[in-house]
């Protein structure tokens, strides 16, 4: 680090060193409260000492030795006992052997991956809610505010507050695993993982109108996170195939919604506003993934969305192959709405006679969901059939979740209404 | 001569840079490209992709191995270079420096470059 440092330095490594830091402290205390107590009062601790110190070599190291010791003081000092040595000891600069590296070193061997493995799954307890698994993994992993993350959810900050602590409160009751995990408890941690940063994402990158704003950094988060559980575990295909998956879906997100808000679909888009960094990314990404010869349901999900990606115009989108890809995944993750999805790709190469065929048996499963009957509607409009469109698209716009679902229907029913009149007279 | 400047940075802070912020880095040191573009000094500069995108062929078995991740586990990362000419090695530390106050932390490794093949056909 070069010149002065400054409060958006500090703020910057103390987010990046969080999990890290929050991983161990969380180990060596086994107790969240404590563990995230200990990590505040080291964070209060750097705001003073490292403008005055110079940055430490190592901020997750640091965190940590003064988080512990600050909180071991707390303890001792009830106890009558001598203090540990204050922040500034370690802070020092001053070459080799010094005790923030010998922390360091230690740290490595402790195995900080599983920390912070450890850390992420706790938050998915599988008695927590989808949204409360989210919640509190913003608010302990990635340390946002209360305020924000109530601000991203759309409730008021008291009740936030409120599901937090319930959820925490039954972290706690669930008991945190500590054992170092072997290999297949590890795989099992990754994939329960996994699927929280997807739903993270998906929180963020599915919000549209005037929710966008308030919830794009929680796609941004994910992404983070997914970053931070790759570099972790450079070798597990199924985190590149959902990194990937993130990176190639947020490519699209400047070009998802007009200025009014309102969904614009992949056909409409405009290509040029896709990021070329992210979809360069997500590319190499599924590249490296491939060579493994797993197709885990993120990697062909990736695949899929990368063939739209490598597309330079939508009609130029190769449809056969993407239909080949949801056959797989079909295969691989059985589901109604793999199904669904798959029968975009059959109206372009069949349709919508054969993709209306294809979907009208999983009518049973599918009754509640918004997406179903936009599709339905949408190839009865390409057949003509427009009063049962018609029908299809209102039981749509009853299902839809928000706003901008509901009125990108209205546009597919005015658009029947236009091409009705004129039969009507 | 012809110098690399390597550089490197923690890669779970650059990554934590929001768009706004990752902009105005790569903004105030756009202002010291054009400033090396103009004295004639500037060659290929290469911000790289993170290092989870990053794959290593370790030569030393046979067959080579292919390993996912990059050559080596370090607190700091190689995440781009620049080729610039220099007189002198100190005016290419006066370069570093410059690029260092554009986008503290981290370090640059200055190394002299001692074979350079321009793509052939890539003029630009």
């Amino acid at each position: 680090m070069t010149g002065p440092i400054d409060m958006a330095w500090i703020d910057t490594a103390l987010a990046a060193a969080r999990p890290q830091a929050m991983g161990a402290l969380l180990r060596y205390f086994r107790d969240l409260d404590t563990a995230e107590e200990a990590f505040q009062e080291a964070s209060l601790r750097a705001l003073t000492a490292w403008p005055r110190n110079g940055p430490p070599r190592d901020p997750a190291a640091w965190l940590i030795f003064v988080g512990r010791n600050a909180a071991l003081d707390g303890v001792r000092r009830q106890a009558r006992q001598q203090p540990l040595p204050a922040e500034d000891v370690i802070t020092a600069d001053d070459g080799e052997g010094d005790a923030e590296a010998a922390l360091a070193e230690r740290l490595d061997d402790a195995g900080y991956r599983d920390d912070i493995l450890r850390l992420l799954f706790i938050c998915c307890a599988p008695d927590l809610p989808a949204t409360q698994q989210i919640a509190v993994a913003l608010r302990i992993v990635s340390g946002l505010s209360v305020a924000d993350i109530a601000r991203a959810f759309l409730v008021g900050e008291s009740a936030m507050e409120q599901r937090i602590t319930r959820a925490k409160a039954r972290i706690a009751r669930s008991g945190v695993p500590f054992e170092t995990p072997g290999a297949p408890e590890r795989a099992r941690r990754l994939g329960t993982v996994a699927a929280m940063l997807y739903l993270l994402f998906n929180e963020g990158y599915s919000a549209g109108g005037d929710t966008a704003e308030r919830r794009a950094p929680l796609a941004h988060e994910a992404i983070r996170l997914a970053r931070l559980l790759l570099r972790l575990f450079p070798a597990k295909p199924e985190i590149m195939g959902l990194l990937a998956l993130m990176l190639l879906q947020q490519s699209r997100a400047a070009a998802r919604f007009d200025g009014q808000g309102n969904a614009i679909l992949l056909d409409d888009q405009d290509r040029r506003r896709w990021s070329a960094p992210m979809i360069a990314e997500g590319l190499a990404l599924i590249d490296k993934a491939m060579r493994h010869g797993q197709p885990t349901p993120y990697l062909v999900q990736a695949a899929i969305a990368a063939l739209h990606a490598r597309a330079p115009s939508a009609a130029e989108t190769d449809w056969s192959q993407i239909d080949l890809l949801y056959a797989t995944l079909e295969h691989i993750l059985p589901s109604p709405v793999v199904t669904l999805n798959r029968s975009v790709a059959t109206a372009k190469l069949r349709g919508p006679a054969a993709a209306l065929a294809m979907i009208e048996p999983l009518g049973d499963r599918l009754g509640g969901y918004f997406h179903f009957f936009g599709a339905k509607g949408a190839y009865l409009s390409q057949l003509g059939r427009t009063a049962e469109a018609r029908v299809a698209f209102d039981r749509a716009i009853a299902l839809a979740h928000t706003p901008a679902e509901a009125a990108h229907i209205r546009q597919h029913l005015d658009r029947l209404m236009d091409e009705a009149a004129p039969v009507q007279k | 001569m012809l110098y690399a400047i390597l550089c490197y940075h923690r890669e779970d802070v650059v990554g934590s840079w929001t768009k706004e912020e990752d902009d105005a880095v790569m903004a105030k040191l756009a202002l010291v490209h054009e400033k090396l573009a103009r004295e004639g000094r500037l060659g290929p500069v290469a911000r790289l992709l993170p290092t989870t995108a990053a794959t290593t062929l370790r030569k030393d078995s046979d067959p080579p191995l292919v390993i996912d991740g990059p050559f080596a586990e370090t607190k700091e990362q190689l995440l781009g270079f620049y080729l610039v000419e220099g007189e002198t090695l100190e005016q290419v530390l006066d370069t570093a420096r410059e690029l260092g106050r554009a986008n503290p932390g981290g370090c640059y490794e200055i190394r002299p470059v001692g074979l350079y093949h321009p793509a052939p056909s890539a003029g630009a």
